[in-house]
C-alpha cells in the first residue's frame, strides 16, 4: 500500500520563521515571473532617468536651480514608490483574496496575515532597491550628486514608501476584485503623479495649483526628497504631511479590511 | 470509548440576517468517513468552516480533539488539513513551489517530492497552476491539505468536476488515509460516493442534521418511512430524497 500521510520529516522547531521566509521568497519569484511591475515600477524610470540625463545641459533657473536629470530624480522614485504601492500591492492583494488564497492560508498555522507581510516585505524591498539604483545611476552617469542630507532623505522615502503603501491597502481593503483593485490604484496613481510633477515639474507649476499639489501625498513626497537631495533637512510641513496621510490610510484600512 | 475527532454541540450561525446554519451538532470518531450530504445551501459548507476555525460561532461549541478551533487556531490548525470548495492558487506559483511552500507551514510535515508522486502530480512539477486541467488543481489542493501530515481531513466537495476515472481514484485515496487511521470528513452532494465512503452520513437540510448514521440506516429507514420510494434497490440518493422531502421529522 502506498503511504499517503505517514512519515513526517525532519521535524523543525524554526518552521514558522521558515514559513515567513519562504513567503517571501515565493512573492519575490511570483512577481518576477509577472515581468510587467519590474519594466514599468524599475526599467521605465531608469529609461526615463538616462533620456533627461542625455538632454540635460546644466542647472536651469525655471527649474529652481537644478539640472533637468536632478529635478526629475525625487519624481521618478515618487513613480517607482507609487507603481508598486498603487499599482501592484492591490491588485495582486485584491485578488489573493478574490480567489480565495487567503482564506485557504488562514486554514493553515501561518495565516494569511504572514502574506500580507511578505507582500509588504517584497514591495518595500523592491522600492529601496530601485531608489538606490537610481541614485547611484545618477551620480556615475550624470552627475546628479548623491543626497546632501542622507538622513533626511531616508526619512522622506520612508514616509513616502508607508503614506502610499497605506493608500495601496485601502485600496485592496475596499476593492472587491484584483481587477477592480489596479484599476482604482491607477486612478489614483495618474493624478497624485501629475502633482509629483511627472508632466511639469512642481517649479514650473502655477503657484496655485503648485500649494494645491503640496498637500497631496506625491507633493509633498517629492518636496521632501528634492530638499534632502540638495544639503536641506526636507521641510516640517510635508513630512508632517505624508506622516498624516500615513496614520489616515492605516487605520482606513485596518478598519475596512477583510480577509475574505 | 474512542475519542472524538469532531464535536459540534448546538452549531448557529447567521450571515446578515441569513441563517447558514440553525443548529447542528453531531459528532464525528476518530478514525471514521463521515459524510455531510445535503442540498446546496443548506449549511454543509458553513458546518465544515466553523470547523476549520475559519468562522467563529454564533452558538454552541465546536471542539477538534478536544480543541476550539476558533480560539486555539494555531494548535488546531496543525492538526486540520483543509481542502475548501473555490479555492485557488496564484497562477504563476508550479506545483512543487505550491507543496513545499505549504510543507514549510508544518513541523511534522511529509515529504512534498512524495506526495506529489502519489498524486500523480510528478510529471506536472515545474507546471505552473494557471495551466494546470482542473482535476490536476484538484488533485493539487488535495496535496495541500495532506502534506501537514493532519489526524482530520476535511474535504469540501472533493470530487466535483473530476471524470469518473479521477473520482475512482480520489475515493481510492480516501480509503488509504482511513487506513492509516486519519479522520476524514467529506462535503459532498453525491450520494453515490457517501454510500460507497462513509461510514456514517449526516443530512443536513435547511440548517439542521435532517438524519445521521450509516448509510444502511438511512436507507432502511426511508424504506420503511412509508416514503414513496419503487425503485427495486434503495439506494442512498433514493433515502436521501425521502428524508428531505416526504417524511416528517
Amino acid at each position: 500500500m502506498t503511504v499517503v500521510a505517514a512519515q513526517p520529516v525532519r521535524p523543525r522547531p524554526a518552521a514558522r520563521h521558515s514559513a515567513a521566509r519562504n513567503l517571501v521568497v515565493t512573492e519575490f519569484k511570483l512577481l518576477v515571473r509577472e515581468v510587467v511591475p519590474l519594466l514599468w515600477g524599475v526599467g521605465f524610470p531608469m529609461a526615463l532617468l538616462s533620456v533627461m540625463g542625455a538632454f540635460s545641459s546644466g542647472p536651469d533657473k525655471s527649474l529652481g536651480g537644478f539640472s533637468l536629470v536632478a529635478a526629475y530624480e525625487p519624481v521618478l522614485i515618487a513613480f517607482t514608490a507609487a507603481t508598486f504601492a498603487l499599482q501592484g500591492l492591490p491588485a495582486v492583494f485584491a485578488g489573493y483574496r478574490e480567489r480565495g488564497i487567503l482564506r485557504r492560508l488562514n486554514a493553515t498555522p501561518v495565516g494569511a496575515g504572514r502574506l500580507l507581510g511578505a507582500q509588504l516585505t517584497v514591495n518595500i524591498a523592491v522600492v529601496l532597491v530601485a531608489t538606490a539604483g537610481i541614485l547611484v545611476v545618477g551620480d556615475a552617469a550624470f552627475h546628479v550628486p548623491l543626497p546632501g542630507q542622507p538622513a533626511g532623505f531616508l526619512v522622506a522615502l520612508i514616509l513616502t514608501v508607508t503614506a502610499l503603501l497605506t493608500l495601496g491597502l485601502l485600496v485592496a481593503s475596499v476593492a472587491r476584485t484584483g481587477r477592480v483593485a489596479g484599476a482604482a490604484g491607477t486612478m489614483l496613481f495618474l493624478p497624485l503623479m501629475f502633482f509629483a510633477g511627472l508632466w511639469t515639474p512642481q517649479a514650473t507649476m502655477p503657484a496655485a495649483l503648485r500649494s494645491a499639489g503640496d498637500d497631496t501625498p506625491l507633493g509633498a513626497a517629492v518636496a521632501a526628497l528634492q530638499h534632502s537631495m540638495s544639503s536641506e533637512w526636507p521641510p516640517a510641513a510635508d513630512l508632517a504631511i505624508l506622516a498624516g496621510y500615513t496614520v489616515a490610510f492605516g487605520l482606513l484600512a485596518w478598519r475596512l479590511f477583510r480577509w475574505e | 470509548m474512542t475519542a472524538n475527532a469532531l464535536e459540534i454541540t448546538g452549531l448557529r450561525k447567521r450571515y446578515g440576517r441569513k441563517i447558514a446554519v440553525a443548529d447542528v451538532s453531531l459528532r464525528v470518531a476518530e478514525g471514521e468517513i463521515f459524510g455531510i450530504l445535503g442540498p446546496n445551501g443548506a449549511g454543509k459548507t458553513t458546518t465544515v468552516e466553523c470547523a476549520e476555525g475559519l468562522r467563529r460561532p454564533d452558538r454552541g461549541t465546536v471542539r477538534v480533539f478536544g480543541i476550539d478551533p476558533y480560539r486555539d487556531r494555531a494548535d488546531a490548525r496543525h492538526l486540520v488539513g483543509v481542502q475548501l470548495q473555490e479555492s485557488q492558487l496564484p497562477d504563476k506559483l508550479t506545483v512543487a513551489e505550491a507543496v513545499t511552500l505549504y510543507a514549510s507551514f508544518y513541523p511534522g510535515h511529509v515529504d512534498p517530492g512524495a506526495l506529489i508522486t502519489r498524486l500523480g502530480l510528478e510529471e506536472k512539477r515545474g507546471t505552473r497552476y494557471r495551466k494546470l486541467s482542473g482535476g490536476q488543481k484538484q488533485r493539487l489542493s488535495i496535496a495541500l491539505a495532506l502534506v501537514g501530515s493532519p489526524r482530520l481531513v476535511v474535504f469540501d466537495e472533493l470530487t466535483t468536476g473530476l471524470d469518473p476515472a479521477a473520482r475512482r481514484e480520489s475515493w481510492k485515496l480516501v480509503e488509504e488515509l482511513r487506513d492509516q487511521g486519519v479522520t476524514v470528513v467529506l462535503v459532498t452532494h453525491y450520494a453515490d460516493e457517501a454510500e460507497r465512503l462513509c461510514d456514517r452520513v449526516a443530512l443536513i437540510q435547511d440548517g439542521r442534521v435532517a438524519a445521521c448514521g450509516r448509510p444502511e440506516e438511512l436507507i432502511d429507514r426511508a424504506a420503511s418511512g412509508g416514503a414513496a420510494i419503487r425503485a427495486a434497490h434503495v439506494t442512498l440518493d433514493d433515502a436521501i430524497v425521502a428524508l428531505t422531502t416526504g417524511e416528517p421529522r
